[in-house]
């Protein structure tokens, strides 16, 4: 009979302490709206802060109240949009994923350094003292500001001494855009593979002797575009997104190789018996010697030559080229 | 005369001489957790002195008047931490309803109380004899040494959440940065805090 005693005493005070909060829990009731931790479940929770908000947690809230939108998580995508519009019932409008990307590419074998840095680690850093041990104003200092910022990973230094941002990692948060002192990281769509990896504003004959991979402000990439989405501002060519082109020729116009695609392969074109041999690809391809063949017979692509520019393949009157191979093609081929 | 000096005894006993972190070494884990910020570190302090008062209050009452009287002492930290642990979700409760704002700020550490080793270190400390008067703690005296070991408590992590926020900004070998030159500190603080040790204001009754 013992054993009662402590059996009645713990039981007692274990009920009374749950009824007690039992009747709390009723008392002191508080309206969490219940979409909010659905939709931090969907989201991922990385809390980069690329939405605005300080945290995921506070965008959650955000989404909840109607204050964002259900595609403000750039990191989330697509994706997340739709499950978060689903959550609210209503429907979202997803944002074309984009990617940062480094514009530079000079690294220790293309640009001269004019003295060496054994400071702190860190852009920031030897931003201030002097601006940086290269010539170059405008390049890539390579000490891993931005690698630090980025929360996915997706950035690292390569061989060279750049920073280079791995597509797949990327998810456009932006963060390494605010990080580099230099301000030589941008975000692009995700679909276009190619950009200008320089950011010099020198004149051409100064950046030569500083840069083997610097652009001297040719323009030949502007006159590769019949389209007009590259421009020249102070300088340098500016590449407007928006405009259907794939920019491939003006990344193999380059004379200073100054684009990089990021795209090792791309898919090259080829021609078929319905080719009358009208020879109009050939005006309009930019490699000479891809095509080629007489008037009147079925012409060839050089398949080693081709840059699969798809520039031939809307001016063929019998469309008769047609792109082969991997790559991407339905936004990368030109809709001119 | 003998009252002040009982009240200065417990005070200066619970925050300096047996500090809950640096002499006891108990709740180590909010003491590394939230000692990253000072504003954190303020907000948790706060918390843990209300539920300590709280908690010796309610144990006390228990102890003397269930406990003791049935002869069932060695129910203690059961009993304790059944108490404690419904306390510390009626405090949560209560700050959601009334206090948002606070109840945000204090945010995860609220509940990690519940589970902190010294608030049930106070309650259990109070079922003891209080070294000054030779005698069971009353329900003033366990009170007291409640609040004052949270205030010891508050004191070790506002020092501790001071030095981190320097610590910061400092060149620290590669391999002790974070955590490992927080527990060296931690360390060289709890050696400091030994100097307290033979601290006997007035000296009890009868010794």
């Amino acid at each position: 009979m013992e054993i009662l005693i402590p059996l009645i005493i713990v039981g007692s005070i274990g009920a009374f302490l749950g009824l007690g909060l039992g009747i709390a829990s009723k008392k002191l009731f508080v309206h969490v709206d219940p979409r909010i931790p659905m939709i931090l479940d969907v989201l991922p929770n990385a809390n980069c802060g690329a939405c605005g908000y300080a945290g995921c947690s506070g965008f959650a809230k955000a989404v909840a109240e109607g204050k964002a939108a259900p595609n403000g998580c750039i990191p989330g995508g697509a994706k997340c949009a739709h499950a978060i519009a689903d959550l609210l019932g209503v429907t979202a409008s997803a944002e074309e994923p984009q990617m940062a990307v480094v514009h530079c590419k000079g690294g220790r074998k293309e640009a001269a350094e004019r003295a060496i840095y054994n400071g702190i680690q860190d852009c920031n850093a030897a931003t201030i003292i002097g601006n940086g041990s290269k010539i170059c104003q405008n390049g890539c200092l390579g000490l891993g500001t931005c690698v630090r910022s980025c929360p996915f990973d997706a950035i690292f230094i390569n061989d060279n001494g750049i920073a280079e941002v791995d597509p797949e990692k990327c998810t456009g948060c932006g963060k390494c855009v605010k990080s580099c002192p230099r301000k030589i990281i941008s975000l692009i769509p995700k679909v276009h593979k190619i950009f200008l990896a320089c950011s010099n504003r020198d004149r051409g004959a100064k950046v030569k002797k500083y840069c083997s991979v610097g652009c001297t402000a040719c323009t030949l990439c502007v006159k590769a575009t019949p389209s007009g989405a590259i421009t020249m501002d102070n300088n340098l060519p500016v590449l407007d997104y928006s405009k259907e082109e794939n920019f491939i020729t003006a990344a193999y116009k380059c004379p200073s190789k100054c684009y990089t695609d990021l795209v090792k392969k791309r898919s090259k074109a080829n021609i078929d018996t319905n080719c009358d041999g009208c020879g109009l690809c050939i005006t309009v391809c930019p490699v000479p010697g891809a095509i080629t063949g007489e008037k009147g017979k079925r012409h060839v692509v050089d398949k080693e030559k081709c840059i699969g520019c798809g520039n031939c393949l809307h001016i063929c009157p019998t469309h008769a080229i047609t792109l082969w191979g991997t790559g991407l093609q339905p936004k990368q081929a030109r809709m001119a | 005369m003998n009252n002040i000096a009982n009240i200065i005894s417990i005070s200066i006993g619970a925050v300096f001489i047996n500090n809950f972190i640096l002499s006891k070494f108990l709740g180590l884990c909010p003491f590394f957790g939230v000692s990253k910020k000072l504003s954190s570190a303020t907000g948790m302090g706060m918390a843990v002195v209300f539920v300590m008062a709280i908690a010796s209050s309610f144990t006390w009452v228990i102890n003397r008047f269930i406990l003791i009287p049935y002869d069932v002492a060695y129910l203690q930290t059961i009993i304790f931490i059944l108490v404690i642990a419904a306390l510390v979700q009626l405090v949560e409760m209560a700050l959601q309803k009334y206090s948002p704002s606070l109840y945000e700020a204090l945010g995860i550490y609220l509940p990690l109380i519940t589970t902190n080793c010294a608030v049930l270190g106070v309650a259990l400390i109070n079922t003891g004899v209080n070294t000054f008067t030779g005698e069971p703690y009353t329900f003033f005296e366990s009170l007291l040494n409640g609040v004052m070991s949270g205030v010891g408590f508050m004191l070790a992590l506002l020092l501790m959440a001071g030095l981190r926020e320097k610590l910061e900004f400092s060149n620290i070998p590669k391999g002790l940065e974070g955590l490992p030159i927080a527990f060296i500190t931690a360390g060289l603080m709890a050696l400091s805090f030994l100097g307290f040790a033979g601290l006997n204001f007035f000296s009890p009754v009868g010794g």
